[in-house]
């Protein structure tokens, strides 16, 4: 596959997660995807996601033998992509493995912090539509300004750019706390400010607590950004 | 800003002559019209600005079955916003099997009320994210229920129950929701028999009472027939989604139109 079409990513299929919709969603903005559990396939991709569903101590367990495979990737720089409980990951730990009686679990760490549970009196889990608020420039929620959308893509409707306002689709009951604000790249307005959008120092590790995948022409738009991200690589 | 009201199109598909996947909608109560491809029909909800799409299999025929989790396959491949799938859904395999089609969340009904177990199983096994309980409510006004509310000065109660209404449980809607919340539903889905067909509304006695006795989210469904009903069961109910068939099917009203009208009375929804 040509740098010039698209970008190589894969998929990491660790047991959890809606791969179907993610594969679809990343295809349809002009990625190749392959859905591995090999984590030798990582270091000539493009860019990694970690798509996800469930709870953060399965997760973890599951995503044991990848740990390392994932840092080495973050170290050198590769994209990495976090979705939902994929983002969640990206952190130390999480207040649920402990509110399931399953103590300390550790996160892959990519990015100092903690989950934290919805206690502000609103209904969890956080399920539907809510609008984002840029705080941080990145390269996934506001485009590739030196790629733009001159790379020709399979499909050639879905441009990518900024999200800023623009709404996507949560389904979650806890929410990042990142120990450094910096950290932060689009917030959500649910009885608190709370991340949307994450990001690593070094901005090559990322997620998204919302599901791109599921959130119409916005989280294509995203999706286009990261496969934009990941060719200009 | 805050998190958006949902408007959701719902289609009923059943097998055609030719054992063809197609998308039936009820007029006057009773008889079924030919509406549509369903592949066509979730793709065009899809770019008209849905915020899910909901998908229930009518065939209840094992046969039926396997053709129909194509469908949603075919159907999960064109929309890129959530889908839920109900309709013939028993067990935790049948869960699996339809996740795995491509569905994001599944919708339960007759199945849970008889072994209410599988809501156990699927939170535990999926998550309750995809959980979605469905109830077919019909008011009583006799003494048998155990939540009342008062409607036009008579006291009535709201009973489960399964073959399209035509047969009672005995089971009380608002009891069953709360135990349906706690054994892992993540949604409930209230459909009235009493509302259905009629255009003139949800049901909004019935609405309110599973909205205040739950904090999972709630599809309010049946009876919509038009965008100040959609305001209604938003408002003074407090539903989280409103489903509606038939005034999206015929054209009536738009998603956009039914968006538009509820922002203009400061609604949140996604525009």
């Amino acid at each position: 596959m040509s740098a010039q079409t698209a970008a190589d990513v894969v998929l990491v299929d660790y047991g959890l997660g809606n791969l179907r919709s993610a594969q679809r969603g990343l295809e349809r903005a002009g990625a190749a995807v392959s859905i591995t559990d090999d984590p030798a396939q990582f270091a000539a991709a493009d860019g990694i996601v970690l798509p996800g569903v469930g709870a953060f101590s399965e997760g973890m367990e599951n995503a044991g033998p990848f740990r390392e495979p994932l840092a080495a990737a973050a170290d050198r720089g590769q994209p990495v992509f976090g979705i939902c409980l994929g983002m969640q990951m990206l952190l130390t730990t999480s207040e649920e493995a402990d509110h399931a009686g399953q103590g300390e679990v550790e996160g892959l760490d990519f990015v100092p912090g903690t989950n934290l549970r919805f206690d502000t009196g609103v209904k969890v889990p956080h399920m539907g539509w809510n609008e984002l608020d840029i705080e941080h420039e990145h390269p996934i929620v506001s485009g590739v300004d030196s790629v733009g959308s001159e790379i020709p893509l399979a499909d050639g409707t879905t441009t990518g750019g900024s999200v800023d306002g623009d709404y996507a689709y949560f389904v979650h009951s806890y929410y990042a706390d990142p120990a450094d604000p910096d950290s932060i790249v689009a917030t959500t307005d649910y009885g608190t400010d709370f991340p949307a959008v994450i990001a690593n120092e070094a901005g090559n590790v990322f997620g998204t607590q919302f599901h791109p995948e599921k959130s119409g022409e916005t989280g294509l738009r995203i999706l286009r950004n990261f496969v934009e991200y990941c060719a200009d690589r | 800003m805050t998190l958006t009201k949902r408007i959701i199109p719902c289609i009923d598909v059943d097998l055609d002559d030719d054992g063809n996947p197609a998308v039936y909608t009820g007029v006057n109560f009773e008889d079924l019209q030919y509406t549509g491809d369903p592949v066509e029909m979730a793709k065009l909800y899809n770019e008209a600005g849905a915020d899910e799409f909901v998908f229930l299999d009518i065939t209840a025929s094992a046969a039926g079955r396997e053709t129909m989790l194509d469908t949603v396959s075919a159907v999960a491949d064109e929309v890129f916003i959530p889908l839920t799938v109900g309709g013939g859904i028993r067990t935790r395999d049948d869960i699996k099997e339809t996740l795995r089609a491509g569905a994001d969340k599944v919708s339960i009904n007759t199945a849970a009320l008889e072994n209410p177990e599988v809501i156990d199983e699927g939170a535990r096994s999926f998550g309750s994210q995809c959980i979605v309980i469905s109830v077919d409510a019909r008011r009583r006004y006799d003494e048998a229920g155990e939540h009342y509310v008062g409607i036009n000065g008579e006291s009535c109660w709201f009973e489960c129950t399964v073959k399209g209404g035509r047969e009672g449980t005995g089971v009380d809607v608002v009891e069953w929701a709360r135990e349906a919340e706690s054994r892992g539903a993540g949604e409930l889905f209230v459909n009235s028999i009493d509302a259905d067909g009629t255009k003139d509304g949800y049901d909004i006695p019935l609405t309110t009472a599973v909205c205040d006795a739950v904090s999972t989210p709630v599809i309010a469904s049946s009876g919509c027939g038009g965008p100040e009903d959609m305001h209604e069961v938003f408002t003074d109910a407090g539903a989280d989604a409103g489903l509606a068939a038939s005034i999206f099917h015929f054209g009536d009203y738009s998603i956009q139109d039914t968006k538009a009208y509820l922002d203009e009375r400061g609604v949140p929804v996604r525009l």
